[in-house]
């Protein structure tokens, strides 16, 4: 991992859900939800506390039951690495709005920094482009991310993969709400789905 | 409701009793781990345009997307075999962690006439792997029960916000052929 083009996390998600609009965002277990809530808290975010690995598929169940909504899904390496087979699953269901970001330090941050497979060496976007995903992007400066950003409000040329540089520094928590039946019945609400 | 032939053949058409079923009760999204017990359901659903399918690469991937069905105002199901139920475990923290309605249907190995000792410690332990996480575990025994057991499963899971699981039992699925008829 080349740190000396790593972004700072906090800023690169603040710009990556910048002018969000109607996007809806599923946020990885650890600093990824920490980032996203960070960069605005909104009824239209679900951040995960837990189920290691499962960001990626529960932003493709979102996907496929809300197609003129776009998706995405926003995560650390370490979480996207223990659903990798997930990677498989989306390339080959290919949801048009459906973005996989992951923001990759190749290190597992949560537990102590200790190196990740990414760290070691893999390369996800490799990974994403074999499984099949439509589009790959790699990131690594700010004007990237402004480039990207379009993209993810595009709901038919996905799925896509976008693997953002981050930096290892510590970064502050910020705490998102955990109350997994407030998330949930927040964000239906947000869709229209009303608290029976 | 058109259903043409008469007789037992029909009384035994347990898949497709357990498709009705499931439209019935809007259920728009399946994803499944493929098994020969649900090979026809599993047809069923491709060809079904009004659901959208997902084969996964393993039986979790199935409990996180029909968490993220649910939040997106969708009905899902998972179907897999009992082999991989364990595969499951942490997953389901998510359903239970969110009261997030969680309905799969699961074909039994390892608990009636079975040929392979491997499929056996996860048969003997798929009850207690679903319920150490708080499922709800229900057995379908007979095929004529197929649509009221799935259709006591739907309302469960999504009317009562409760993680369901049907173990489809080995009995019922037939014994598994391991050598070609010539």
């Amino acid at each position: 991992m080349e740190q000396s083009n790593a972004l700072p996390r906090r800023e690169a998600v603040k710009a990556l859900l910048a002018d969000r609009g109607d996007l809806l965002v599923i946020s990885g277990l650890g600093s990824s939800s920490y980032d996203v809530f960070d960069a605005g808290e909104s009824s239209a975010n679900f951040y995960l506390w837990g189920a290691m690995g499962g960001a990626a598929m529960v932003g493709l169940g979102l996907a496929l039951a809300q197609p003129k909504r776009p998706v995405a899904v926003i995560t650390g390496d370490g979480e996207q690495l223990m659903g990798i087979g997930s990677l498989l699953t989306i390339g080959a269901k290919k949801a048009g709005n459906l973005s996989i970001v992951v923001l990759d330090n190749g290190q597992f941050g949560e537990t102590g920094m200790q190196t990740s497979h990414s760290g070691l060496g893999a390369r996800l976007d490799v990974i994403a482009s074999g499984a099949g995903f439509r589009s790959i992007t790699e990131i690594s400066a700010m004007e990237g991310i402004a480039d990207f950003r379009p993209q993810l409000h595009d709901i038919n040329g996905g799925p896509r993969f976008a693997r953002i540089h981050i930096a290892t520094g510590h970064v502050e928590r910020a705490l998102p709400p955990r109350d997994g039946v407030f998330l949930k019945n927040r964000f239906r609400e947000h869709l229209g789905f009303a608290v029976t | 409701m058109n259903i043409a032939a008469p007789g037992a053949a029909v009384q035994m058409d347990w898949p497709n009793a357990i498709y009705r079923t499931l439209k019935a009760h809007g259920v728009k999204q399946i994803s499944y781990v493929p098994d020969a017990g649900h090979s026809r359901l599993i047809e069923l659903s491709h060809a079904d345009p009004a659901i959208q399918t997902t084969v996964l690469t393993t039986e979790e991937e199935g409990v996180a997307l029909s968490a993220g069905a649910w939040l997106g105002g969708a009905r899902a199901a998972l179907l897999m075999q009992s082999s991989g139920v364990g595969n499951c475990v942490n997953m389901l923290s998510l359903m239970a962690s969110c009261r997030i309605p969680l309905l799969t249907l699961v074909t039994m190995r390892g608990e009636w006439a079975e040929f392979n000792p491997w499929q056996i410690p996860m048969g003997k332990a798929t009850p207690q792997a679903f319920e150490i996480m708080g499922v709800t575990v229900l057995r379908l025994e007979r095929p004529e029960d197929a649509e009221e057991v799935v259709s006591a499963a739907c309302s469960l899971a999504f009317d009562g916000d409760q993680q369901i699981a049907i173990l489809i039992s080995q009995r019922m699925l037939g014994r598994k052929k391991w050598t070609e008829n010539k």
